[in-house]
């Protein structure tokens, strides 16, 4: 198994790392960096730039009672930590669902209920996000050309299994791929096996951006 | 033991640590007691800073520090250390309460985990001096982009209205942004 060769660019691993990303978009770069060492690594050290920025942070003043309070809760339960997106207990371990889209998923892929949309084109829906952005899980039969198509909004995808290629190169598991208006293809899906994307449509990518951000055509792989 | 010795900022950082480490391993109040007096104004300045009021700051400075008091065994001074790690805490926090999300985020002990490649080690930072070295790292960034950056990842702010609000076309910053941020790599990687 190959490492990634389709990465997300710089700027949304920074948003990923200080917090600015909304939670979709953040599923799919979270889901990539337990695919990809080398990304990882690069949010390690955008969030350890993070640390520092918080070490030379002003100093402001908290209330006199505010230590106090905090000490008084210490023996308080510890807080929930959040709990599970869908299940209570973790799913099984699936290698083409790592954490945290496993928990999102909360079941093995062949377990899904897949919704057809079209002969060779079906998708689960994961309710991630507001509308009109959506989360879904798409499975295309292997071999299968879509027809070419452009983008309104940005699609944001993650090959989870199997494999597609375009004239911008060949996708395989764990590469992210950024469609957005500028992108006119016809993706052809790898033979052998379907392929399994995780797929975010219209979601802005900085949560503060709004609309503008996601049409710049700034933003591409 | 309220008062963090500031001999240096390699000194301060593995107090820091030693901190959280007397919290994870003693159940250190005074050690707790410590951490507050050090993080928390500093917490409320940047929970402040990403939108909340001074009310609502101090509530989440609250929150904050009793997940250091919570989670202290789990954190790691190999992997990060104890500014970055409340940094991620703080950070997780407000998107829960702010904006009322989860934080997908990855689990290290994952079997589906795609692991490090093992001659990676000895390119990876110790921990322990990533602090000074990222300190050199942004102070040697051409001001322009180490102000950007500062203000991009701190402030929430999209990069749209940082161009409006400092009259720098949308492309200039991000084009710096993206320069600042290979720098800061090069600057990492190249010396580690």
């Amino acid at each position: 198994m190959t490492n990634p060769t389709h990465h997300p660019c710089r700027e949304i691993l920074l948003d990923y790392a200080d917090g600015s990303l909304g939670e979709p978009a953040a599923l799919v770069i979270a889901t990539h960096l337990a695919f990809c060492p080398g990304c990882r690594q690069q949010v390690a050290d955008l969030e350890a730039v993070g640390g520092v920025f918080l070490e030379e942070e002003e100093l402001r003043p908290v209330s006199d009672d505010c230590l106090e309070a905090v000490m008084a809760r210490l023996d308080e339960p510890a807080p929930a930590s959040g709990p599970r997106p869908c299940t209570a207990s973790p799913p099984p371990v699936d290698l083409h669902l790592p954490e945290p889209l496993r928990s999102y998923v909360g079941a093995p892929l062949a377990a899904l209920h897949w919704h057809s949309r079209f002969a060779g084109f079906a998708e689960v829906d994961l309710k991630v996000g507001r509308p009109p952005v959506r989360t879904r899980l798409i499975r295309v039969v292997a071999g299968l050309a879509l027809p070419r198509h452009s983008h309104t909004g940005t699609e944001l995808n993650l090959v989870l299994a199997g494999g597609f290629h375009d004239p911008r190169g060949s996708f395989r598991r764990g590469d992210v791929a950024l469609d957005d208006a500028s992108i006119d293809h016809s993706p052809v899906v790898d033979g052998g096996e379907d392929c399994i994307c995780l797929s975010v449509t219209d979601a802005p990518l900085r949560l503060t951006g709004g609309l503008t951000r996601f049409l710049n055509p700034f933003i591409r792989l | 033991m309220t008062e963090i010795p500031m001999m240096n900022r390699t000194a301060a950082v593995s107090g820091l640590n030693d901190l959280v480490l007397a919290v994870a391993r003693q159940r250190s109040r005074t050690a707790f007691a410590a951490l507050f007096g050090h993080f928390a104004p500093r917490l409320k300045s940047y929970l402040m800073r990403l939108g909340a009021d001074p009310g609502q700051a101090e509530e989440l400075v609250q929150d904050v520090m009793l997940l250091v008091w919570h989670r202290a065994e789990t954190f790691d001074p190999a992997q990060a250390n104890a500014s970055t790690w409340v940094f991620t805490i703080a950070r997780n926090k407000r998107i829960d309460a702010i904006r009322r999300e989860r934080r997908p985020e990855i689990d290290l002990t994952d079997p589906a985990l795609v692991p490090e490649p093992v001659a990676a080690a000895d390119t990876t930072l110790e921990a322990g001096q990533e602090n000074a070295r990222l300190n050199a790292a942004i102070g040697s960034l051409p001001n322009e982009q180490a102000e950007l950056l500062r203000l991009a990842y701190y402030e929430d702010k999209p990069h749209s209205t940082i161009s409006a609000e400092q009259g720098i076309p949308l492309g200039t910053v991000k084009s710096r942004l993206r320069l600042a941020v290979d720098r800061l790599r090069r600057l990492l990687r190249d010396e580690a």
